[in-house]
């Protein structure tokens, strides 16, 4: 039983750690997409902020100089969407393919042009990572049964970006419902007009949307390679970014209920690792193909009508004009 | 109605809200305005007044800074201004109700008014001041809202009373309403110009842009007239009349005098009974509609539209299936049960001329001659069936260019690229191509220029005389009137009745389009 409970957690455990680039991501696709910005290029900006991370911790030896470096290179790429789709009204799907294209590719090309490993960056060291924190009284709560166990493996000992994740949901929340920035930011993802005429700028409103996006997409992408990972594997985001917006949609573009779908797919992915290998009464061993295709299929089958109705900002998509 | 306002102008000689000089704005080759002066009196409501298109909602847009004029001048207060954006005109003390309203469906009224001007970073700072100020403002002018109330939730006379809130309470002293009415039922109408009438003896200054007489003759002080983006005159409504608006609208009276001989009737063509049909949404936008046609006649159905005329012609057209009754139409039925598609109808002989043209009657991106054979593609016009013949259906098209006169005549031209009456002409030649022995007709002259509105006219004239069954639907009462042998009145998706063309006037059609129907006629 004591087993099972372990077990159980350290899954739980994996959950959150799996789930952490999908939630920062999914915050980045609610900000972007709720000012009326179709953000499929989640992606890329991941993929980019987890390919700067590495490439600049392995030359500088900090990793904060890693975090902020992959905050500005994922910033950048929103704005190259945003100059594509807010300045120059171009098609928001097309921009944001090309830039998943343009990430897929550049960072490979850079990272053999500066490493030559064949587009990994090299390992780095404990010291060079965001580590797990320790929490205070662990050790001293361990005496506690249960309890202790929950705060040792669940709670205590992630990364200080998971933390962040975690903090950005309700934040993000905060900021969309309680603030005049979020108030805009809704209205103009509604009725881009209704702003306008209220004499607030339209394309700024959008481009701070964008740029906040790309801090996150920046954040995830260095948890990848300089927290979660070691260093950087050629696309090494593995479709994360379309399992966030995936959970954008699930979660009505509200980061609460986004978060708990970002935690239903960290769950089905801490599951299928676990049960590899495992023979299972029954049924046997489920083959590693399906397994890794789990998360898809949840996706397949939640859009195709196990949830409600999405209801997508109604100006999602639509270059303004005035 | 004026008595107030009059004494403060003369005490204080530049007491002008609002002025305007020399306001000229294009867009591309279009002049939407040119030289536009006017002066607006403080404390009164001032119309302005001008057919669709005439350019009275660009110059709104100028002054509430959408647009931006690309020369003249503004002064508010006497104050020479500059307004680039919309947030200038907000400070300047100027609001706008746009004709379709600026408000966002998903949120509450609250988060509505507040947006722009939220009184802090954070929303929590301003709500209470909003919620009183919004309390406040409901009480002094008569319109009270919940602050709470989603707007998806709210019908279009309250929708229109957050937005005049919203001006309101961003300090507005000037405001402009754009066509305010079109939207509203008479009650929600005289219960706006009655607040109106509140706000203006609290010294706001109403500007109010419409096309209808009546409404400029009720509650305006005084009246500017525009005509095809001119400013083309000044009055106090008190000393002009509604004939003499009209006229300064429109400009010279235009005739719609169609020459053409008593009608040389034969069999019924086009035989409705009891048709009725609903909306997607359930509503019943046709009831119970009957009537018939005779070959060598123009049946003209008037009425305003969205009053059932769009999906009577639908159903003529075999573009939807009706609900109720059936259609007799060259022997054969369209009815619920035996529904005929419009390929079916245009094989017996049913030629459409489609109320839009841009969505049903052309692709704007082909070419003239891709046009001109839609509806034949799969006949031997086009090819034999599997290849088209390029040749052939340029010259077939050169052809009909030649026979309508439709310029410039080039083939190979888009759709998109000819004039609105040029279009109209194009789906002309095409439908009378295959001779149709029951033409259905939507609104054959609208966005047409004048000379090509002649010729459309003597087409269908030619049309009836060759003894087609001809059904015209025209918001034009003037058109309706000059076509039609017959007139059928809709309104709510009913029949009202059915008059002869000579034996009726504007007045007796204008009562009937109003729903109330007529004794006295045949």
């Amino acid at each position: 039983m004591a087993d099972f409970m372990l077990q159980l957690l350290l899954t739980f455990d994996a959950t959150l750690r799996l789930a952490t680039p999908l939630i920062l991501c999914a915050m980045a696709g609610i900000f972007s997409e709720r000012s009326g910005i179709v953000d499929i290029s989640l992606e890329g900006k991941l993929l980019t902020g987890a390919f700067v991370a590495a490439a600049i911790t392995t030359l500088t030896g900090s990793p904060w100089l890693g975090l902020m470096a992959a905050i500005c290179a994922s910033v950048f790429m929103s704005m190259i969407h945003g100059f594509a789709c807010i300045t120059h009204r171009g098609d928001q799907v097309v921009s944001g393919l090309a830039i998943n294209i343009l990430a897929s590719g550049l960072t490979i090309i850079i990272g053999i042009a500066l490493f030559k490993k064949g587009g990994q960056t090299p390992a780095l060291s404990s010291d060079e990572r965001f580590r797990g924190i320790e929490w205070f009284g662990v050790n001293m709560m361990d005496n506690i049964p249960v309890i202790g166990t929950i705060y040792r493996q669940l709670i205590s000992g992630h990364s200080l970006l998971v933390y962040a994740a975690l903090l950005a949901v309700p934040l993000c929340a905060f900021i969309l419902y309680r603030t005049r920035f979020g108030l805009r930011l809704r209205a103009v993802g509604e009725k881009p007009e209704s702003v306008d005429s209220a004499g607030v700028s339209v394309a700024w409103l959008r481009y701070r949307a964008l740029i906040i996006g790309g801090v996150f997409c920046g954040i995830a992408g260095a948890y990848l390679s300089i927290s979660h990972g070691a260093n950087f594997v050629r696309e090494m985001s593995a479709g994360k970014g379309y399992i966030a917006l995936a959970a954008v949609i699930f979660g009505n573009w509200r980061p609460i209920k986004a978060f708990y779908a970002c935690l239903l797919f960290g769950f089905l992915d801490a599951a299928t690792s676990r049960l590899q290998g495992v023979d299972i009464p029954l049924i046997g061993e489920i083959p590693i193909q399906l397994m890794l295709a789990i998360p898809y299929i949840v996706t397949v089958l939640l859009l195709a009508g196990f949830i409600g109705r999405p209801t997508p900002p109604a100006a999602i998509g639509v270059p303004y004009e005035k | 109605m004026s008595e107030t306002q009059n004494e403060t102008s003369g005490a204080n000689a530049a007491r002008y809200a609002l002025e305007l000089q020399g306001i000229s704005k294009s867009f591309g080759l279009v002049r939407a305005n040119r030289d536009i002066n006017l002066k607006i009196e403080t404390g009164t409501i001032h119309g302005i007044i001008g057919e669709n298109g005439a350019g009275k909602s660009t110059l709104m847009n100028i002054l509430f800074g959408m647009h931006r004029a690309d020369s003249g001048k503004m002064f508010v207060d006497g104050q020479k201004t500059k307004i680039r954006t919309s947030a200038d005109a907000i400070a300047h003390g100027i609001g706008m109700v746009h004709q379709h309203f600026m408000l966002v469906n998903r949120f509450s009224v609250l988060e509505n008014v507040m947006l722009g001007s939220e009184g802090g970073s954070l929303l929590k700072q301003g709500k209470q001041a909003t919620i009183a100020r919004l309390q406040e403002l409901g009480e002094t002018y008569g319109m009270v809202v919940d602050p709470h109330a989603l707007i998806s939730d709210l019908n279009v006379g309250m929708r229109q009373r957050v937005e005049i809130l919203k001006a309101l309470k961003g300090g507005a002293r000037i405001l402009i309403l754009d066509e305010p009415t079109g939207v509203l039922t008479p009650q929600e109408t005289e219960q706006l110009f009655e607040i109106l009438r509140v706000l203006r003896a609290d010294g706001v200054t109403v500007l109010l842009i419409t096309h209808k007489l009546a409404e400029i003759m009720e509650i305006t002080d005084n009246v500017s007239i525009m005509r095809a983006g001119k400013m083309v005159g000044h009055r106090a409504t008190a000393d002009t009349s509604p004939q003499e608006l009209a006229e300064l609208m429109v400009g010279r009276k235009v005739l719609l005098n169609v020459d053409k001989d008593a009608p040389q009737t034969n069999d019924v063509l086009l035989d409705v009974q009891g048709l009725g049909a609903m909306s997607s949404r359930g509503h019943r936008i046709l009831d119970d509609v009957s009537f018939h046609v005779k070959g060598g006649e123009i049946l003209g159905i008037a009425g305003v539209s969205g009053n059932g005329q769009t999906p009577l012609m639908e159903i003529l057209t075999g573009m939807r299936i009706p609900d109720r009754g059936h259609v007799e139409i060259l022997g054969e039925t369209i009815s619920h049960d035996a529904p005929k598609t419009p390929k079916q109808l245009r094989e017996i002989g049913v030629g459409h001329i489609p109320e839009d043209r841009h969505v049903h009657g052309l692709v704007l991106d082909f070419e003239a001659q891709e046009n001109m054979i839609l509806g034949y593609h799969d006949g031997a016009l086009s090819g034999d069936g599997r290849l088209m013949d390029r040749a052939g259906i340029r010259t077939h098209c050169e052809t009909q260019m030649e026979k309508y006169d439709v310029r410039p005549r080039d083939p190979l031209l888009p759709a998109a690229n000819f004039s609105g009456g040029n279009q109209q002409k194009i789906v002309i030649a095409r439908e009378m191509y295959s001779h149709p022995k029951v033409l259905i007709v939507g609104q054959p002259t609208r966005g047409v220029d004048v000379g090509a509105i002649e010729f459309i006219h003597k087409q269908l004239i030619a049309l009836r005389d060759a003894g087609c069954a001809i059904v015209v639907v025209s918001v034009e009462l003037d058109e309706v009137m000059g076509l039609s042998d017959r007139i059928m009145v809709m309104n709510d998706g009913k029949n009202i009745g059915i008059v002869d063309a000579d034996k009726t006037d504007t007045n007796m059609l204008g009562l009937m389009m109003a729903g109330i129907e007529q004794e006295a006629v045949a």
